[in-house]
């Protein structure tokens, strides 16, 4: 049946790129945390850096003891972390890596990423909920209540972006700033794209949880937030869909801002082959953002969290959007 | 039976049978837990009838919005998660006539539909026609749906605020 043989490959492509990407960015991220204050981190593991370090640490996850709390709730503490890895993974069918390949080529493929990527929302909860751990109920409560905040903004700015270019399919959008630097959408409606930007990628560390915006986790207060309770292969799974999603939000910031896959010297270096490369290399570079941010931002409060995302991404998104709109009907 | 049968085939058990744990379960946490996978099957079968945009709007609302509250609202209740629901049956002669009354309707609209086989239309993108139609034919109804929506905000904004001056 070659028609679910097609599905099977273009659903296995992205779940390798995961799995491939989650173990360099696990060695990058300890690497780039151990640069930044000044140490060296692992050298040892594999020679060169330690570079068979995240390797290691992966197979010591995988022949961990699973531990399943004695009062917790059975069902929905296996399901949870399915649930969040299942959605993240779900969401990566729409990313165009290439101009010739994306797992399903979706009319209205940024608002089916915005969509299924609720259902991490209420992995967290039932992460939360069935671990039945004060800190854990604690940690998925703010993660809650920041992820459902902070996706205003981010909506916000990818409406204004779809203003611009007219179309929620991703694919097209990439296609539209095809022809080198200065045709990416970042430098469309000076400056307007670009505060649009700094306010999806605000939003979008939000999003994933991460610093400043770990509050969830915030180790010094909540042990580990939503997933203290999980040990082996389910920890791992939220391990991963962490790591999945912070791919994800660069991912689309790299589309909706930077061109996606396109070449920044227009014919120069394109093709299907060096637009994977490009695609991958910017959302990368925006993961390495995220992790240098990490190490270098203390963690905000909780209604310092509020008032960044009520009072001034929201209403600047707005305006934004009216000021965008308005030229992309004037012009 | 070809995939796309497969995949109705599945995304209807998942949506009654998830819908029968939502009634049938003694515990209120996971009835609301449930009620992701029926809105999940749901969506999964308008993807099935060429809705998409439907589909996504509908996981995007559903549970993007009212499931988490639903969930916040059982969690934030103090023991309500404890309380084993009542799920006896009551007042059967009522129910009989109310349940009976919706099962008549729905059969007389199934059974006067025309149908037609969506296999063999062929449909773009559903999202553009959308947005066209509500800004033109139905912008009276949509804006009125978005001043009920402020008006909901504006409440409960008022009920917040007002707990705040007592305490």
């Amino acid at each position: 049946m070659p028609e679910i043989l097609n599905v099977l490959i273009a659903s296995v492509i992205p779940l390798l790129f995961i799995l491939v990407y989650a173990v360099v960015i696990l060695w990058v991220e300890i690497k780039v945390a151990s640069h930044v204050q000044d140490r060296l981190g692992y050298m040892y593991t594999g020679g060169f850096h330690g570079w068979a370090q995240p390797i290691a640490d992966l197979l010591k996850l995988l022949t961990k003891e699973h531990i399943t709390p004695e009062r917790s709730d059975k069902i929905l503490f296996t399901l949870a972390p399915i649930l969040v890895f299942a959605s993240s993974y779900a969401a990566y069918a729409a990313l165009p890596f290439t101009s010739t390949f994306i797992a399903a080529n979706l009319n209205i493929g940024i608002f089916y990423i915005v969509a299924i990527t609720s259902f991490v929302v209420i992995g967290i909860l039932m992460a939360g909920w069935s671990s039945n751990n004060k800190y854990s109920l604690l940690g998925a409560m703010r993660s809650v209540a920041q992820i459902v905040s902070y996706e205003i903004p981010t909506v916000l700015s990818i409406l204004t972006v779809i203003v611009a270019v007219g179309t929620l399919n991703l694919q097209e959008i990439c296609e539209i700033q095809k022809g080198g630097l200065f045709s990416w959408n970042i430098f469309k409606y000076p400056p307007f794209m670009l505060i649009t930007f700094l306010i999806y990628f605000t939003a979008s560390l939000a999003e994933v949880n991460r610093t400043p915006f770990d509050i969830p986790e915030a180790e010094s207060e909540l042990v580990a937030g939503y997933h203290t309770e999980y040990t082996g292969m389910k920890f791992a799974m939220f391990y991963l869909a962490e790591y999945a999603n912070m791919f994800l939000v660069s991912g689309i910031a790299a589309i909706l801002f930077f061109g996606g896959w396109s070449s920044p010297f227009g014919e120069f270096l394109a093709g299907p082959g060096w637009g994977v490369f490009w695609f991958v290399s910017k959302g990368l570079f925006f993961v390495f953002l995220q992790i240098m941010l990490r190490w270098t931002l203390p963690r905000l409060r909780v209604d310092q969290l509020m008032y960044v995302s009520w009072k001034v991404l929201t209403p600047i998104s707005f305006v934004n959007l009216m000021v965008v709109g308005l030229w992309a009907i004037l012009k | 039976m070809s995939l796309f049968d497969v995949a109705f085939y599945v995304l209807a058990f998942i949506t009654v049978g998830s819908a029968i744990v939502v009634v049938s379960s003694r515990n209120i946490i996971y009835s609301a837990f449930a009620l992701l996978f029926t809105f999940f099957g749901v969506a999964g079968l308008y993807v099935l009838l060429n809705a998409d945009f439907i589909a996504v709007t509908q996981v995007l609302i559903y549970v993007g919005g009212i499931l988490v509250l639903i969930i916040f609202g059982v969690m934030l209740t103090t023991k309500v998660f404890d309380v084993p629901v009542k799920t006896e049956t009551l007042h059967v002669g009522p129910a009989i006539v109310v349940t009976g009354a919706i099962m008549g309707t729905l059969f007389g609209v199934i059974l006067k539909t025309k149908w037609f086989d969506i296999l063999n239309v062929q449909w773009d993108g559903t999202t553009k026609k959308i947005g066209e139609r509500l800004m033109t034919d139905f912008l009276l109804p949509f804006e009125v749906a978005s001043v009920v929506l402020l008006v909901a905000l504006l409440g409960a904004v008022i009920i917040a605020r007002r707990e705040r001056v007592k305490s």
